[in-house]
C-alpha cells in the first residue's frame, strides 16, 4: 500500500475519533497530541482502529515512535 | 400498581424532557430494561425500570417537560390484574368518574394517550373513539417538533449551567478538604508494560485502570469517603461505584459509574471504562449510571497537569484525582537519590464526614495498593 493511501487511512480513523480535526490543519511533522486533543483511551482506540484497518502489529514498546501523522504513516508503510 | 417516576440524573437535574418511549400499553418488562429516553441538560439518557410488570399507562409524551420525580408511567405488578388496579385506583377514578367507550380506552392504550386530558364530546360527555384520535394528533405534531427541536440542543449552553448550578451547590454547602501525596509508580508502570507486551493491542490496559481499581480497594476501609450526604447525615455506601469523569469533545463532561469496580478484574474494568467512554461520548448512558456514583474519579494527568483539586459532585463525600505520570526525582529509602515515575493522588472530601487525618490515610492505602499492582 502506498503512502499517500496510509495516510489517509490514517486520517479517516484519527477523524473518527476526533471529528474535529481538519486536515489541511495538521502538521504532519508536529507532535500529533500536540495538535489534537486525544487522552490515553483515544489514543489506544485509534491504534487499535489503525491495526485492525491495516493488520500492522503495533506493539505498545513502539508508542513512543508514533508521535507525529508522519511518523505514524511511515511506520504502517 | 407500579410508578415509574423520573429519577434524578445527578445533583444537576431538576426536570427532563421525554424523548422517546421504547415502550407502549401492554408490554412485558424486565427489572433494568430500558424504557425510555430522557434529555437532561448533560444528554439523552436511557432509563431504566426497576421492576418486572407490564406497562399499563404511559402519562407523559415525548416532548413534554417534566420535574424529577413526576410519574412518566404506570406499571402492573406482575400477575396484578388491569382490573385490581383499577380496583385500587377506585377511590381516585371515583372522584371523577368518566364514561369512556371501550374501544376508546384501547385506542388510547394503543397510543399512550391520557384519557384525563381527553374532552368527551359523546352522549353525556363520553370520550369517543373521535376524541382519542384528535388527541393523538396534536401529540403527533408535538413530538415532530420536540425531535426536530432535540436535533439541535444548545446542548453546550445547558451543560454548563448544570455544571455551574451543581458546583456552586457544592462549593456553598461542602466544606471541603483536600490533601495530595506523590505516589511512586515504577512498579505499577513495570507491571503494566509486562502485562501489556503478551497482549494483542484489543487486550490492552491502560494505567487509569490500575488506578479506579486501586482507588475502589482503597475505599472499601473508608466507608467515610464513599457515598451520599442526604438529609443532614451521611449515608454510607457498602458498593463502591466510582463515577468516572469524562471529557466531551464538544466541551463540558459527565461522570457516569462503573459499578462495583473491587469486584471486577482488570480486564473486566478495562472493558468497562472503554464502553462506558465510547458511550458518553456518544450519548447514550444509562439512567443508573448517571445516578449510582459513590464517588468520582478525576483523572486530568492527559493534559500534563500535576495535581488536582477536585470540587465534590454532591451528594457524593468525597472525589480523588490523579495528575500526570511524571518522572520526578526521588530520595530511595537509603538515601539514594533516583528518577522515579510517579504520579500526584488528591482527595477533596467533605468535612461533615471525615476529618484531613482519614483522608490522609486513604492516600496512604491508595499509595500502597499501587505499589503491588500484581495484586490489583
Amino acid at each position: 500500500m502506498d503512502k499517500a493511501t496510509i495516510r489517509q487511512q490514517v486520517l479517516a480513523e484519527l477523524k473518527r475519533i476526533a471529528p474535529e480535526v481538519e486536515e489541511g490543519e495538521l502538521d504532519a511533522a508536529r507532535l500529533l497530541r500536540d495538535q489534537v486533543d486525544l487522552d490515553s483511551m483515544d489514543w489506544l482506540n485509534f491504534l487499535v482502529a489503525l491495526h485492525e484497518r491495516t493488520g500492522k502489529e503495533i506493539p505498545e514498546a513502539d508508542y513512543a515512535k508514533l508521535d507525529t501523522l508522519a511518523a505514524i504513516v511511515d511506520y504502517l508503510a | 400498581m407500579i410508578e415509574f417516576k423520573l429519577p434524578s440524573l445527578g445533583a444537576d437535574m431538576e426536570e427532563g424532557k421525554l424523548l422517546e418511549w421504547k415502550v407502549k400499553p401492554g408490554d412485558a418488562v424486565k427489572r433494568g430494561q430500558v424504557i425510555a429516553v430522557v434529555d437532561t441538560s448533560k444528554a439523552a439518557v436511557e432509563v431504566e425500570v426497576w421492576n418486572d410488570g407490564v406497562v399499563s399507562e404511559l402519562k407523559t409524551r415525548p416532548g413534554e417537560t417534566v420535574p424529577v420525580g413526576t410519574v412518566l408511567a404506570l406499571l402492573l405488578s406482575p400477575g396484578e390484574s388491569p382490573a385490581a388496579a383499577a380496583a385500587a385506583k377506585a377511590p381516585e377514578a371515583a372522584a371523577a368518574r368518566r364514561r369512556i367507550s371501550p374501544a376508546a380506552r384501547k385506542h388510547a392504550e394503543e397510543h399512550g394517550v391520557n384519557l384525563d386530558a381527553v374532552a368527551g364530546t359523546g352522549p353525556g360527555g363520553a370520550v369517543t373513539v373521535e376524541d382519542v384520535e384528535k388527541a393523538t394528533q396534536p401529540k403527533k405534531e408535538a413530538a415532530r417538533v420536540e425531535k426536530a427541536a432535540a436535533a439541535v440542543p444548545d446542548r453546550a449552553a445547558e451543560m454548563r449551567k448544570a455544571i455551574a448550578a451543581a458546583m456552586s451547590r457544592s462549593k456553598r454547602e461542602i466544606p471541603h478538604y483536600y490533601l495530595s501525596q506523590t505516589v511512586p509508580m515504577q512498579r505499577a508502570q513495570d507491571w503494566l508494560a509486562a502485562a501489556n507486551a503478551g497482549r494483542p493491542i484489543t487486550a490492552r490496559l491502560l494505567m487509569a485502570v490500575l488506578q479506579l481499581k486501586a482507588v475502589a480497594l482503597a475505599l472499601g476501609g473508608f466507608p467515610d469517603l464513599n457515598g451520599f450526604y442526604r438529609d443532614g447525615a451521611h449515608v454510607p455506601s457498602a458498593a463502591v461505584h466510582l463515577g468516572v469523569a469524562i471529557s466531551l469533545r464538544q466541551g463540558g463532561l459527565v461522570a457516569p459509574a462503573i459499578h462495583d469496580v473491587a469486584e471486577l478484574g482488570l480486564d473486566e474494568l478495562m472493558r468497562s471504562l472503554a464502553d462506558l467512554v465510547r458511550r458518553a461520548r456518544a450519548g447514550s448512558l444509562r439512567s443508573s449510571e448517571m445516578s449510582d456514583p459513590t464517588v468520582t474519579v478525576s483523572n486530568l494527568g492527559e493534559g500534563g497537569v500535576e495535581s488536582v483539586f477536585p470540587i465534590i459532585y454532591p451528594p457524593q463525600v468525597a472525589i480523588v484525582g490523579f495528575g500526570t505520570l511524571s518522572p520526578r526525582p526521588w530520595v530511595t529509602h537509603d538515601g539514594g537519590l533516583q528518577v522515579m515515575p510517579t504520579v500526584v493522588a488528591s482527595v477533596g472530601a467533605d468535612h461533615r464526614v471525615s476529618d484531613g487525618h482519614r483522608g490522609a490515610l486513604f492516600l496512604a492505602e491508595l499509595a500502597r495498593l499501587l505499589q503491588e499492582p500484581e495484586k490489583l
